[in-house]
């Protein structure tokens, strides 16, 4: 829906979702599922927030651990999804 | 067959679901109510299944969970299955030619699944599975298998069908779902296409296999909200035909107080039902953490009735053929499988905590 969205913007309420899910701060770059903070109930949680925040469906396809297991790699994936 | 003509606690007595009544349930299209159309669902509502759970809960638990497993599988493949899976899979979950077996659990993993120790090995273009699943409801039957195992020491989910190599031993006599087929099942190297991996290795517990538990949550949750409510209509029915020294149960001020608190908990577990199923189907964000909520009390709802009502019946209650007893065996069942209410618990209070942490969003 929002194309053009702000790469900072983004990146930030990531974090800050991430960040209230699993009860710790983690860096951009760090990999918060190797690190086991994601929880079975947290990880459906993040898909939810990314598709109700950001307006996009995440596919079988976007299911790649690159896409997913860093702040920073995610917004890279919504800022890819919602280009369009 | 509808459910005022299930022999429930002949299938409890004889810890068997007759298969004319799982050929029943697929030509009512129970196994595809919320399923897409173009995949032989009937593209219902959460709400819609949600009804249907109860409706059923309220007679006969181990048809819920009949219910509840091929929902549970289907739902992991319609979210996370690809384009192929879908048209593969689904159309035979929707019609019963396939019945699901949900194989996580282990000797060694159970609220804790990570820990499972099923191995999946690409081996010339195939994948073997190698493990041994503890408790498989319907696993007596299932001809298809969403198994959690590990491949590359990564968590994944596999489709297995029943055949050479799956071996199962039934389950008799547990406490509670006595006619659902539960078995423990082996998977003795069993060789299934690449095309059976259900997501890439790494999203099998933490998207696959929580999808699948997610939309069991909620099928368990409008069970038990039947099921108290079930409690309640016979304890409420007992009570008032029931005399003892000519005055009738229900006159008696103890025995109406505790018909309304059954009576509260089971409209509030109810009540928390409707909110999840209205969440799930608004694809809103609590949705998940709604869903915990909702078969958190409703488990609770059910025990507390099952066991109030088993009381104000007396020895009616505890008759081998009494609805509330066998209820009472059901409903503890409901405290432990889909997150046990202590891990519920955990779940709720993280959910609410988050609100109230450093950055956190409401
Ligand atoms: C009738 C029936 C049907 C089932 N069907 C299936 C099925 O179809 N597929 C399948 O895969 N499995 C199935 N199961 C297994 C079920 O999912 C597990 O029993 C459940 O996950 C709990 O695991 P466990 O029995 O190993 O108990 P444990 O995980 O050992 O837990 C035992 C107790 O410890 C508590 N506990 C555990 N961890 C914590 C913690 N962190 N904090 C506080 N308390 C904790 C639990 O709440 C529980 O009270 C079934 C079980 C039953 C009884």
């Amino acid at each position: 829906m929002r194309n053009g969205l702000p790469a900072d913007e983004v990146r930030g309420q990531l974090l800050a979702f991430v960040t209230s899910l699993v009860d710790a701060e983690p860096g951009p770059d760090e990999d918060y599922f190797e690190l086991g903070l994601v929880n079975s109930l947290a990880a459906l949680e993040l898909v939810t927030f990314v598709e109700h925040r950001f307006g996009i469906t995440v596919r079988v396809e976007d299911l790649d651990l690159d896409n997913f297991r860093t702040v920073n790699r995610l917004t890279g994936f919504v800022l890819g999804k919602t280009a369009g | 067959m509808r459910p005022d003509e299930f022999d429930a606690s002949g299938w409890d007595e004889r810890g068997v679901l007759p298969l004319e009544m799982r050929e029943a349930a697929a030509r009512a299209g129970w196994f595809g109510v919320d399923l897409p159309a173009e995949h032989g669902g009937k593209g219902g509502t959460q709400a819609e299944l949600g009804e249907l759970c109860a409706e059923i809960g309220a007679v006969c638990g181990s048809v819920r969970a009949l219910i509840t497993v091929q929902g549970m599988v289907s739902a992991a493949i319609t979210r996370w299955g690809t384009a192929e899976q879908r048209s593969t899979w689904l159309p035979a979950l929707a019609a019963g030619e396939h019945l699901a077996g949900f194989a996580a659990t282990e000797s060694g993993a159970g609220t804790e699944l990570s820990a499972v120790d099923t191995r999946f090995e690409v081996t010339g273009g195939a994948i073997t599975v190698t493990g041994e699943k503890r408790w498989v409801t319907f696993g007596q039957q299932a001809t298809a298998f969403l198994v959690l195992g590990k491949l590359d020491g990564r968590l994944a989910t596999v489709l297995v069908e029943a055949g050479p190599g799956v071996s199962t031993v039934p389950v008799r006599g547990q406490l509670g779902l006595r006619a659902a087929m539960i078995a423990h099942v082996r998977f003795d190297g069993v060789r299934v296409p690449m095309g059976n991996l259900v997501a890439s290795p790494g999203f099998g517990l933490s998207h696959v296999a929580a999808t699948a538990l997610d939309h069991g949550r909620f099928t368990v949750a409008w069970g038990c909200a039947g099921m108290a409510a079930a409690c309640v209509a016979d304890a409420a029915e007992h009570t008032v035909r029931r005399r003892q020294a000519a005055v009738p149960l229900a006159a008696h001020q103890v025995v109406r107080s505790t018909l309304a608190r059954m009576a509260v908990d089971a409209t509030a577990a109810r009540g928390l039902c409707v909110a999840a199923a209205r969440a799930r189907d608004a694809g809103e964000l609590d949705a998940v953490a709604g869903t915990v909520m909702a078969k958190y009390a409703a488990a609770r709802a059910a025990a507390s009735a099952s066991q109030d009502a088993v009381q104000l019946l007396g020895s009616a209650g505890c008759a081998s053929d009494s609805r509330v007893g066998r209820f009472f065996r059901d409903a503890k069942v409901m405290q432990i499988i889909e997150g046990s209410d202590q891990v519920s618990e955990l779940h709720i209070a993280d959910h609410l905590l988050r609100k109230y942490r450093v950055g956190g969003m409401t």
